[in-house]
């Protein structure tokens, strides 16, 4: 008897958590968040990497002229990135986080 | 009311597991993000159901409710209350729900940090994690493994749990262990997702690196906490035997270690995608197969120890693992080609690559070695095993191998190294290295074991490296920003925790291999019987035997064994001189052996070793030939005169005890002299320490700066590009 | 040498060695692996060799002289039983019914166990504890 009663219990209890967002309608989302996401952690990384080079070339184990050239690069890159992400546009305030 | 509503936990949370399956997979493939969101809730449901589950269990150890099968089998009134905590996943069935419980919480999270990214990848992970919830759950529920089975006539006391889990390190290595193989279905989970929707760039492991580490961490605290049991509480003096089930955990975590490294190229350069995706296949496969071995009696199927029936489905589902995931790779083999190729042998992605293959050979030939049994009878027909010598013979080259790469790497940069860099990186820890290796055979007897000799020198050379690299880096620091030693020390390290992290976790594994090599290749170890009295010789210690020791509920571990008989021994080198006191202890035997009085002296009897722990040595002794002979007749007499008296069972055992210490006999002790073998935990730690170090996350507010920093540069060079 | 061939020739270099390797780990296992057999196999098999028996022990049958143990292991399903003979480290679950690993040889009409040999499975489902391996 406890059985069955627990059981309907949280059958119920999960039902209830579960299909919640299924009633509420739809919301509409900014289809580019995915992208977006993508490039801000993209560019993170890239930040990350163009310090690290930094601190190789100072420690001494990039010598000036590839330092140069990873540097160069790296920015290009991280350039690249800035732009693609300034052409999806301004980030929606509700999808901010 | 416990067991119902911990069954109906499970119940609903099989379904549960189904519905967020079902609704992931739906979602991802309608675009229906409602759905994808109602999967997500599904698994939070499940995370608290099993919670509910667990605490339904412990409490019915806690309060030894024995109408409960595995609170009889695994507890009884005298077993000490942690024991009692712990006991819950000393059988299979609660260990399968510690399993699946950690692995619900930890979906839990990782579906909360990535709710708003990766939003194609994510609806499929949820989907595999699903899946292998409902894969472990439908065990509990359809195949018999059920935690809440009652018994129709439940006993008066239970078993108690098996004395040699008492310990500490053995009771917290279970949920470490799965900890580790939980951990990694989660980067599993996500690269079938990233497999499926062909986002096959570095954002999935990105999302899911820390998960790895966390993961890689847990797994390998677990391991060593096992080799700790494995020192301090059996009989036998060592930490790693290189049994099935050792093995059968250190396999995932090698492969843990390859696919930690080789996602570095991948985020870096674009490279191994293959390789990665492979990799965390066999990674997963690797940590159920470790789940598997060690309760299905399948390798032991050659000694055939009982194999239970969960053999088969634990099988099946791995099979449909592998094939699915290969079948998956496969498919997609053209988005996972490299954006770019290995420039030159010597760089750090060549050498990754190189540490990749290594650990990857150690696994395959742990592996091979581990399983030969069934490769063996499949070949010749008779079943053959290999033991520790095979073991030590093929990873020793290998470890040392992979020690050497360890300090090399860090002093290489990505895409190609220049001969100044070399010179610059290389110089001071050769020599270091070989300075220590002169050392060594000039002052050391220690080229009597060359692989030793071998170890000392690249461990030298790896500790070389990372000092020098913690010591340039903080000078390039103060340069940068003219701070102070230790101010620029803790900012180098606060600013590239990843990087530091790293190099500590390499100085780790090194001081744990010297703790190995030194406590192998140079221990002393003496088998030896004494009466009181009497002396004997280990290394340059001197020990006499002085007095056997009885006690009644006194055992120094708090296990909870009711007679504990010991020794005295007394250790002498020059003006050093202590007491060590190795006892067993002895549980009543369950099964009514032995006779009233008797079974007390009858049931399991363990060895409580004694080690003094020391930075140089340890030293280890235990009673490894007990000897109750003189008490056989007494207990006999007991047994006739005082059977029915239970009152007095207590004050007669106590009578046998105090016998047995005014009438000693020979005893059969161990002694072990092992050189720097606290190297080896005090390794372990440093290297947790290390993964802490790299998993800890930047603060915001830094970041932000240095984005907005940067970009401002950026900005400006943009404007006058 | 241009890039492609470069690749080329790393690849075949890689793959010889991991042959090598293979070839050497398998060379390895096989010289070194000892055969499994229950105890009515041992009685039955060549004697001198070195084998790895498993099995029960029988109850009762445990018995100490000096440093030596001696006990009579059987067939798991089965009752043709084996005596051995054994020096070294008794694992803690070691006694009767229990069932138990021991590497030895025929000498005599008793099985000899190597040293430290000796394995003995827990009763419940977890490992095996080793009794003593010589590192």
């Amino acid at each position: 008897m406890d059985y069955a009663l627990a059981l309907v219990v949280f059958a119920l209890a999960v039902a209830f958590i579960v299909l919640g967002p299924l009633r509420r309608p739809a919301q509409v989302e900014d289809p580019d968040a995915t992208r977006r996401q993508a490039l801000e952690a993209a560019k993170e990384a890239k930040y990350r990497e163009i310090r690290d080079a930094e601190l190789d070339h100072r420690m001494g184990k990039l010598s000036d002229d590839d330092f140069r050239t990873t540097d160069g690069e790296l920015r290009a890159q991280a350039i690249e990135i800035l732009r693609e992400l300034d052409r999806l546009g301004p980030e929606e305030a509700a999808d901010r986080r | 009311m416990t067991g119902a509503v911990g069954s109906a936990c499970l119940v609903i949370g099989l379904l549960t597991a189904i519905y967020a399956t079902i609704a992931a997979v739906v979602g991802a493939v309608t675009g229906r993000r409602e759905l994808v969101t109602s999967a997500r809730r599904a698994v939070y449901c499940l995370a608290g159901l099993l919670t509910i589950a667990m605490v339904m269990l412990e409490s019915a150890y806690l309060r030894s409710d024995f109408s409960y099968k595995l609170v009889a089998q695994n507890s009884s009134t005298d077993t000490p209350t942690f024991y009692k905590f712990t006991a819950m996943w000393s059988s299979q069935e609660g260990s399968l729900l510690l399993w699946v419980f950690l692995l619900s919480v930890y979906s839990s999270v990782v579906l909360l940090l990535t709710r708003r990214r990766l939003r194609e990848i994510v609806p499929w992970a949820t989907a595999v994690l699903g899946a292998v919830a409902t894969f472990f759950l439908s065990l509990m529920v359809i195949f018999g493994q059920e935690p809440f089975a009652r018994l129709a006539s439940p006993p008066a006391q239970g078993n108690g749990l098996e004395p040699l889990l008492r310990h500490p390190a053995m009771m917290i290595h279970p949920p470490m262990l799965y900890s580790g193989y939980v951990g990694f279905s989660i980067p599993f989970a996500f690269a079938i997702g990233a497999l499926i929707v062909r986002r096959t760039d570095a954002d999935w492991i990105r999302s899911t690196r820390r998960f790895a580490l966390i993961a890689w961490t847990f797994l390998g605290t677990g391991i060593l906490l096992g080799a700790l049991w494995s020192y301090s509480e059996l009989g036998w003096g060592g930490y790693w035997g290189w049994d099935a089930v050792e093995n059968a955990a250190l396999i995932p975590w090698l492969l843990g270690t390859a696919f930690l490294h080789s996602v570095m190229v991948q985020e870096k350069r674009g490279m191994l995608k293959r390789w990665n995706a492979s990799l965390i296949v066999a990674t997963f496969t690797a940590a159920l197969l470790g789940t598997f071995l060690v309760r299905s009696g399948v390798l032991s199927s050659i000694h055939a120890f009982g194999a239970s029936t969960l053999g088969v489905p634990f099988l099946v589902f791995i099979g449909v693992v592998v094939c699915a995931s290969v079948a998956l790779i496969v498919s997609r083999l053209d988005s996972l080609r490299s954006e770019a190729r290995l420039d030159s042998l010597l760089s750090r992605e060549a050498f990754f690559l190189l540490n990749n293959l290594v650990l990857i050979a150690l696994a395959v030939v742990i592996f091979w070695g581990t399983f030969f049994p069934i490769i063996s009878e499949a070949v010749t027909g008779t079943k053959e095993s290999v033991g520790p010598p095979f073991f030590d013979r093929v990873t020793v080259p290998l470890a040392l191998v992979l020690v050497g790469l360890s300090g090399i790497g860090p002093l290489l940069t990505w895409r190609r190294v220049t001969a100044g860099t070399l010179r610059r990186g290389f110089l001071l820890p050769l020599a270091v290295a070989g300075v220590t290796l002169t050392v060594l055979l000039v002052f050391s007897d220690a080229s009597r074991s060359l692989p030793s000799l071998a170890m000392f020198t690249l461990i030298a050379f790896v500790l070389a490296v990372v000092t020098q690299e913690v010591a340039r880096g903080t000078s390039a620091r103060r340069m940068i920003a003219g701070e102070s030693w230790p101010g620029a020390f803790a900012s180098l390290v606060t600013r590239n925790r990843r990087r530091y992290g790293g190099y500590l976790v390499h100085a780790g594994i090194s001081v744990l291999f010297l703790g190995v090599a030194a406590s192998s290749a140079f221990h002393t170890q003496r088998d030896v019987r004494l009466m009181p009295g009497q002396s004997t010789k280990v290394g340059a210690y001197t020990v006499t035997y002085r007095r056997p020791t009885g006690g009644i509920r006194n055992d120094r571990a708090g296990t909870g064994a009711p007679i504990s008989l010991g020794a005295v021994l007394d250790f002498r080198k020059g003006n050093q001189h202590w007491t060590m006191r190795p006892s067993r202890n002895y549980y009543a035997a369950t099964d009514g052996s032995g006779g009233a009085i008797g079974r007390f002296f009858s049931g399991e009897s363990l060895s409580e070793i004694d080690v003094r722990w020391g930075l140089t040595r340890d030293v280890w002794t235990a009673i490894t030939q007990p000897n109750l002979s003189k008490l056989s007749g007494p207990i006999r007499i007991a047994n006739a005169k005082f059977g029915n008296a239970p009152a007095a069972q207590g004050l007669i055992v106590a009578a046998l005890v105090a016998r047995y210490v005014n009438y000693p006999v020979p005893i059969g002790f161990r002694m072990i002299v092992s050189p720097m073998i606290a190297w080896i935990w005090i390794g372990g730690a440093v290297v947790m320490l290390g993964a802490l170090t790299a998993l800890w996350p930047s603060p915001e507010a830094r970041r932000r700066r240095a984005t907005s920093l940067a970009s401002a540069r950026l900005g400006r060079e943009l404007s006058r590009a | 040498m241009d890039p492609a061939r470069k690749r080329k020739v790393r690849l075949v270099v890689a793959l010889s060695a991991a042959v090598l390797l293979a070839g050497a780990l398998v060379w390895t296992s096989f010289g070194e692996a000892t055969q499994a057999k229950s105890p009515s196999q041992v009685l039955r098999a060549m004697p001198g060799r070195s084998y790895q028996v498993t099995g029960k022990v029988v109850p009762g049958s445990i018995s100490r002289s000096g440093g030596l143990l001696h006990f009579r292991v059987r067939d798991r399903n089965g009752s043709a039983s084996l005596p051995v003979v054994y020096t070294g480290v008794v694992p803690d679950p070691f006694r009767d019914g229990r069932e138990v690993i021991v590497t030895g040889r025929m000498r005599g009409g008793s099985f000899v166990g190597e040293r430290d040999s000796l394995v003995t499975k827990c009763p419940s489902k977890f490992q095996s504890q080793p009794g003593g391996k010589t590192l």
